[in-house]
């Protein structure tokens, strides 16, 4: 209380008075102009400032004054330190530890879901006995799938979009399965009621792929907000800093001008601690910044947009999948007047998503900052292109009525040069290279966490030590008035 | 209104009198009142199944719209188009995948040569044999959806689409048709277990599904429109195949399919639990559709169904149809225009 007081009454710096001087005692008169001199009652406050006006007047009141000032700046500067570091170190960790991890999540449940649908289309395609490998595969991602929307629930809060979302997605998967199983009964026996049953899924897939979209851009805007948390410099904290190392070295200028001596061990000891600590507050954060700044332009940039790019080719094989499964039965117009085309929907979409898959993986390559980061990148483009060329003949062999034919450029064994052996190489290689940059941004985030790390309670003692260090320094000053 | 009430009133006599006072009062209507255009319109649109339509000179047109296709012997069978298909080498033909016993492709099948199989296939290798010569590969099917139909022939992406194609007077102003191969109707399928009878009183508040652009959807919007369907009947669920609709029966999102009964006959080979109801509640007839004005073609494949009737069609229809459809009486009977 009486240091917020004093702290309050007397700003720290230049305006404690000097020189002494009577107090000047002319309370303002009222705008009446009553005469009026005996003030009925005075408040605890003006009590206290005469009070300190008067031990102003004597040079051990006001080395008392400066000594309560020094703690009070020093202690401040301290609290204020801890406080933004922690923050920020909080901020930080969540980017490592929790943001960044369900944000992979949310990238997860939506590539697996469109894996999943895309393997159920595969083995589909290769007949009422499915393969074991695309069987697996389903399998696997459903179960992932449904396990990270688990996690997805437990850290959603109640009652926001994104747990709305999560609960749409928990309902609709057992559904689509349900879809996937019918269309894979009518399939083994042969029947076409099949392939409408997994247009059917299909159609769902695509409402959950964009429920799946948006809690995945709900995650990445949750770690974005959580990096510019931890990312800008904690001006309050510097600014106390300064201003308590300002008034430290303007009480020891003080000192020598008064007595000729030049040092006061309490009060170096506090300089030093407070220059110690407004240092490390500064160093310590500038590399704090450096390392999220760089795992968020060389990690999490490159993650995202490997993502968008793995999501793109899974999407763009489903459909690739479901032209043939569907044979012709779903088409749509596109383009207007007299430019309208019916196309295929899924043949369609599928143009679309490889459009989407060279634009993402242009980006990567871009983002890519080392060639171990760039060369699974570029060997995806790579497949990519012959995917395009073989595609484009298996169209032709599919519009020119060979349906084996076209069946066998794109599931068909390695012979055949199937487009399902391109996907596949597109896959595994953005698979590399996300873990490549997972691992690119989990050392770059973790120094700089690393750099904050004791920041906050080693200014919190530090400060202590000083303010203690001023305060035996003033004392020492004022042992020798009595 | 009016138009209708006379309609109505000339319902029960039935038969060309009805339709030939409908024409008369159409034309007059037409004549002398241009500006009470509503009313003929009214008047088509009450009377757009098989009675009449309103329009003066086309009325007759649209009598038997399987009688109007022009007889083998009418002129030359190899003109212009049919050279265009022997020089090319092969036939190009829209069917469909999806038709169960019509048009499909059995996925466990392992033969490589037969990839798609059914009626209207072998309808297909008929013809293709006839025109283009026995020979390998001499028949390019595309697999194309109910919609896109009458934009393939118009555009030439096919010599003719024979894909359970019923021939009506809507499609006879785009495409010329064959005479007709095969006779159903639209009927109504429903759970076996299901109240529904028929295509009648038992369809009030039931959810029905048919396919976008089908003739079955035309006409529940036309029967729903004057009263011959109930009115709290729900035909909002349209799909892009008809096969979608019994995925629908069988997730229970709809109460029942209106298809053609070949077609329905089809599904409910796929799925045992759901039956026929009623009898068929239109009359129609698939044909195959070509290019309009390709007369010489049309010549052509009448002749080769001339043929086909004699020799091919029943075995097909055994090999296909007969466990779904019951034996038949055989191909139905032919008229020229």
């Amino acid at each position: 209380m009486t240091h917020q007081q004093t702290g309050s009454a007397a700003p720290p710096g230049p305006p404690v008075p000097v020189t002494p001087t009577v107090p000047p005692q002319v309370p303002r008169p009222g705008p009446q102009g009553v005469p009026d001199t005996p003030p009925p009652r005075r408040t605890a406050w003006a009590e206290g400032v005469d009070r300190l006006r008067a031990a102003a007047t004597t040079e051990p009141g006001r080395l008392r004054v400066i000594g309560a000032v020094l703690a009070v700046l020093v202690v401040a500067f301290g609290a204020v330190t801890a406080w933004q570091m922690t923050e920020r170190s909080t901020a930080a960790d969540a980017v490592l530890n929790s943001s960044q991890p369900l944000s992979a999540d949310a990238a997860d449940i939506y590539r697996s879901l469109a894996d999943a649908n895309t393997a159920a289309s595969s083995g589909f395609l290769a007949g009422g006995q499915e393969t074991e490998a695309s069987r697996t595969r389903y399998e696997s991602d459903i179960r992932l799938a449904a396990d990270k929307l688990v996690t997805a629930a437990a850290n959603s809060e109640p009652g926001s979009p994104s747990e709305k979302t999560i609960t749409r997605l928990n309902k609709t998967l057992p559904e689509y399965k349900g879809l996937v199983e019918r269309a894979r009964a009518n399939n083994r026996q042969g029947f076409p009621l099949g392939g409408a049953y997994l247009r059917y899924a299909n159609s769902k897939m695509q409402v959950m792929l964009d429920d799946a979209e948006t809690l995945y851009k709900v995650e990445n805007q949750r770690l974005r907000s959580d990096y510019d948390d931890a990312t800008p410099y904690p001006w309050i904290a510097i600014g106390a800093g300064v201003l308590a190392l300002g008034a430290l070295v303007w009480v020891q200028r003080r000192n020598y001008r008064r007595t000729n001596r030049v040092l006061n061990h309490g009060l170096v000891a506090a300089t030093t601690a407070t220059a110690i600590v407004l240092l490390w507050l500064a160093v310590g954060h500038t590399v704090a910044r450096a390392g999220l700044n760089e795992s968020y332009d060389h990690g999490v940039r490159s993650l995202n947009t490997l993502n968008d790019a793995r999501i793109a080719s899974l999407k763009a094989r489903g459909n690739e999948n479901l032209t043939l499964v569907s044979r012709g039965a779903e088409t749509k117009e596109v383009g207007t007047g007299a430019d309208v085309k019916v196309v295929d929907v899924y043949d369609y979409d599928f143009e679309r998503q490889m459009k989407d898959l060279t634009t993402k993986l242009a980006a990567a390559e871009a983002l890519a900052d080392d060639g171990a980061g760039v060369r699974p990148v570029r060997a995806a483009t790579a497949n990519m292109k012959v995917w395009k060329d073989r595609h484009r003949e298996a169209r032709a062999q599919d519009d020119a009525g060979n349906y084996q034919g076209a069946l066998d450029r794109i599931i068909g064994s390695k012979a055949d040069e199937p487009t399902g052996e391109c996907f596949d190489n597109v896959d595994d290689a953005l698979n590399t290279a996300l873990k490549h940059e997972r691992v690119q941004f989990e050392r770059a985030a973790g120094d700089g966490l690393g750099a904050m790390s004791g920041l906050a309670a080693g200014a919190a003692v530090l400060a202590v030590l000083a303010a203690a260090g001023a305060v035996l320094g003033i004392g020492r000053r004022l042992s020798e008035y009595r | 209104m009016n138009a209708r009430r006379v309609r109505a009133g000339l319902r029960g006599w039935g038969g060309v009198g009805a339709m030939a006072v409908v024409c008369v009062l159409a034309a007059v209507f037409a004549l002398l009142l241009p500006v009470a255009q509503s009313r003929v319109d009214g008047g088509r649109d009450a009377g757009a199944r098989g009675v009449a339509h309103g329009e003066q000179a086309r009325a007759e047109e649209c009598e038997a719209p399987e009688d109007q296709s022009l007889s083998p012997s009418s002129g030359p069978q190899d003109g212009a188009n049919v050279q265009a298909i022997k020089d090319r080498g092969y036939l190009t033909v829209g069917v469909d995948q999806n038709s169960y016993r019509w048009g499909y492709r059995d996925p466990n099948s392992t033969s490589e040569t037969t990839q798609l199989e059914g009626f209207d296939i072998d309808l297909v290798h008929a013809i293709a044999d006839r025109i283009v010569g026995k020979k390998e590969n001499n028949v390019r099917f595309r697999a194309i959806p109910t919609i896109r139909r009458i934009p393939a022939i118009q555009k030439g992406e096919v010599d003719m689409v024979v894909r359970t194609m019923t021939i009506n007077c809507a499609r006879l102003k785009d495409v010329a048709f064959s005479s007709p191969y095969f006779e159903t109707g639209q009927q109504v399928l429903a759970p076996r277990k299901s109240d529904i009878t028929g295509y009648d009183e038992s369809l009030a508040g039931k959810r029905i599904c048919s396919a976008t652009g089908s003739t079955a959807y035309d006409a529940l919007a036309a029967d729903k429109k004057d009263g011959d369907l109930v009115g709290s009947a729900d035909i909002r669920t349209t799909v892009p195949n008809q096969l979608d609709c019994l995925v629908r029966l069988q997730l229970g999102e709809v109460d029942a399919v209106v298809t053609d009964g070949a077609l329905a006959a089809s599904q409910a080979a796929q799925d045992p639990t759901v039956e026929l109801k009623g009898e068929p509640f239109t009359d129609e007839y698939y044909g195959v559709a070509m290019k309009k004005d390709s007369d010489d073609l049309v010549r052509r494949v009448n002749q080769v169904l001339v043929d086909y009737r004699e020799d091919g069609w029943q075995q097909s229809y055994d090999t296909w149809l007969a466990k779904g459809l019951g034996k038949s009486e055989g191909p139905p009977p032919v008229e020229y225009r």
